[in-house]
């Protein structure tokens, strides 16, 4: 690559800054003791405390995931870090009217403003601070359709038949490390319910924002769509630059009962860490969907563009016959980031469908790992899957892998794999510059027509802030 | 409009333009022909400023600027075309937004207010007629899937839209059919204009025919070795690539 492109310089990450306020952090370290801690915080129900309990003794016998995933990083230090940080504020959180300023400029500043008067129109925040949620918008208003849209805190208090009745239902407690971990100590996330035969009005949205240092991030999210109902979610994450890695474990649940449709967008751009590669978010999640009622639908969106680890595979059961998932996915590694991502569709239910599109772009010195799998079961008569994987390289030092595993255990399903890899060559850019665009232009062109099947599956405002993203974590990436 | 000086340029270690020496005015047309490998498509490509080649000697003035002192997209704004030989896939990016954004990418350059897309529109619908094709194509990505004579239209269309001073055509008619090739150069003829340039590089005097030029200039070994009318085009049919080769060698032996 030409020296010209390697001159672009590096944008830096916008959302590096910290929130000075005041944080009531639990002690460092894992253990009972700190579980009891946190679910005491909490106000939680006895059943809620045990199985918190019954995750972490099984956890303790887990072993953390080095071996298959295509990334490399030094174990974690689980009794370094502190497993609950919440600011700490005169009123009580969870309302938006009587929130701390401090805490309503932090999400103004990443452009998500919370106050009554600028909400964003057409879209309900849950803001996650930390721990914590500071608050939803729109509530009420979704409430008078019998939406529920709160905190998972809140829904423990408020709705803990549906908690229980879901909760761990489609991410057993004992199903991953990280899951399991998650499971034992997990703090804050948002709660969504959309009642038999509602169509939700509007966007609902989770944002994230790890502040205190040396804490993790452990939340846990859970949305039902009962039978006939639609809801489209979305969830954007942001840290502050810190040299120490810190750690994201969330747990994502997702159920869709007859004919519902859940549609769960991520713009991911937690800090990827600095050029050397020191610091940065490990992004260790497990997100599941399960389509439990015939004709529903799950679909996943992801645009991944921060941490410095990425390991997730939002996958989904498809139990319900004539049952749909899709997994539509970005993943953006630059500088030292590495990335191990994809998607499980497992086939139960007699003519499922699922669809898999996957763009990897890998620039800098970053690692891209698509990893994806595909089971039949036998009594998934007239499965069909689609899976096309791609895969752009810029500049010669990063890399693309690709690991699909396709397990077919009834004769009359059919699956499909296309894959390819191309990388943005100096022709390319040539060619768009002789045109008269300037080289950031250029990449930006072919990066972004590279991932037009995945960004036109994301709500509009957002497919236009991912493709803004894109240009911020590719710039100065052609080297 | 454009005046070429004593200009060397290397790939890597190889020196591929050994000076060449060309004066271009408004409005004219002239043929670079040669053999393979004498250094015609470099020429082209080091106007535009590709970077895979060095200038290690000599000056191009582009309508009184240092040209090689311009990145490629500022030979662009300033009206420099070069029409590929191999026009480059953009998948995903629609003929319409790419051409959109590089007309309006020349404008602001110009301190020209950008076109919306309407407007585009209407301006495209008169430009297809130039290579007489019809709206679809501006729905399909830039050049994926195109047939090569559908990309080498497709440049013409480009050249079209972007309304450049100086045109360079880069053996825009290798790989075209004979239909293919008439529709190119009545494109071309069409753009033909006062102060419009062409310098078509060609291997084949066949494009001639169609695209009538006002000099030809035979290119051997990194140098033009003649120049003429139209005539040497039709002589060098006749006679080949070979009897250039010699007068060439004859003529640097001479002046040894």
């Amino acid at each position: 690559m030409s020296t010209q492109v390697e001159t672009l310089v590096n944008q830096e990450y916008k959302h590096g800054w910290v929130t000075d306020i005041e944080a009531d952090v639990a002690p460092k370290g894992l253990s009972e003791d700190i579980i009891r801690l946190i679910s005491a915080k909490k106000r939680e129900p006895e059943w809620l405390l045990d199985w918190r309990l019954k995750a972490y003794r099984g956890w303790l016998k887990m072993i953390e995931p080095h071996s298959w995933p295509n990334i490399k990083y030094t174990p974690v230090d689980y009794q370094s870090i502190s497993y609950y940080a919440a600011p700490r504020t005169k009123n009580p959180l969870g309302s938006l009217e009587e929130a701390d300023p401090k805490l309503l400029e932090t999400y103004e500043k990443l452009g998500i403003p919370l106050s009554e008067q600028k909400v964003l129109a057409g879209v309900a925040v849950d803001a996650i601070f930390d721990s914590v949620s500071v608050g939803t918008t729109y509530k009420a208003k979704l409430a008078e359709q019998g939406i529920i849209f709160c905190s998972f805190g809140e829904a423990v208090q408020e709705h803990p038949e549906l908690v229980r009745k879901y909760l761990g239902s489609v991410v057993p407690l004992s199903d991953n490390f990280f899951a399991a971990l998650n499971a034992a100590v997990f703090s804050d996330g948002s709660f969504v319910y959309v009642p038999k035969g509602v169509r939700c009005p509007m966007e609902l949205s989770t944002y994230f924002r790890i502040n205190t240092a040396e804490t993790g991030q452990f939340e846990r999210t859970l949305i039902i769509a009962d039978e006939g109902a639609y809801v489209s979610y979305l969830e954007g994450c942001t840290a502050p630059k810190r040299d120490e890695n810190q750690l994201h474990a969330a747990v994502v649940e997702l159920v869709a009962l007859e004919g519902a449709t859940i549609k769960y967008s991520t713009v991911q751009n937690w800090y990827a860490g600095d050029g050397e590669g020191k610091g940065g978010i490990y992004n260790f999640v497990t997100k599941r969907g399960k389509c439990a009622g015939a004709r529903s639908k799950i679909s996943w969106t992801q645009v991944e563009t921060g941490s410095a680890i990425t390991w997730k595979y939002p996958s989904v059961i498809l139990q319900g016959d004539d049952s749909v998932g899709e997994f539509y996915s970005v993943a953006v590694v630059n500088g030292h980031q590495q990335a191990d991502t994809g998607t499980k569709m497992i086939h139960t239910g007699k003519n499922t469908r699922s669809t898999i599109v996957s763009k990897g772009i890998s620039a800098g010195q970053g690692q891209n790992s698509y990893r994806g799998q595909v089971k039949v079961l036998p009594k998934a008569t007239g499965a069909r899957n689609y899976t096309q994987c791609d895969s752009m390289l810029i500049g010669n030092r990063c890399g693309a892998h690709t690991f699909p595993y396709i397990d077919v255990q009834n004769a009359s399903s059919s699956t499909e794999h296309e894959a390819s890899t191309s990388k943005i060559g100096e022709d390319q850019i040539f060619y768009l510059k002789q045109r008269g665009l300037n080289t950031e232009n250029a990449i930006s062109m072919i990066v972004n027509g590279f991932c037009k099947e995945v960004f036109q599956e994301l709500p509009m405002e957002f497919a236009v802030e991912a493709q803004k993203l894109l240009g911020i974590s590719l710039e100065g990436s052609v080297g | 409009m454009l005046e070429i000086r004593d200009l060397r340029a290397s790939a890597g270690d190889k020196e591929i333009l050994k000076g060449i020496n060309l004066t271009v005015n408004p409005g004219e047309v002239h043929a670079v022909m040669g053999p393979n490998g004498s250094g015609k498509s470099t020429l082209a490509q080091v106007l535009a400023g590709h970077p895979a080649y060095e200038v290690t000697s000599g000056s191009v003035l582009y309508e009184g600027r240092d040209l090689l002192d311009l990145e490629p997209e500022e030979r662009a704004q300033a009206g420099v075309f070069l029409a590929f030989q191999y026009p480059v896939e953009i998948p995903g990016v629609t003929n319409a937004y790419f051409l959109r954004a590089a007309y309006n990418e020349i404008r602001k350059a110009r301190g020209e207010e950008e076109i919306d897309s309407m407007d585009f529109v209407d301006l495209l619908e008169e430009k297809l007629k130039v290579v007489d094709w019809g709206p679809e194509i501006m729905s399909r990505a830039v050049n994926s899937g195109f047939s090569g004579g559908e990309k080498k239209r497709n440049e013409i269309l480009q050249l079209a839209v972007l309304e450049p001073r100086l045109a360079i055509l880069d053996e825009t008619d290798s790989g075209l059919d004979i239909d293919a090739l008439r529709i190119v150069a009545a494109g071309v003829n069409t753009l033909r204009s006062q102060d419009r340039s062409f310098i078509v590089v060609t291997h084949y005097q066949r494009l001639l025919n169609y695209i009538v030029p006002d000099f030809v200039h035979v290119l051997s070994n990194g140098r033009i070795a003649m120049s003429g009318g139209r005539d040497l085009a039709l002589e060098l049919e006749a006679r080949g690539y070979e009897w250039v080769d010699a007068a060439a060698t004859a003529a640097s032996g001479a002046g040894a």
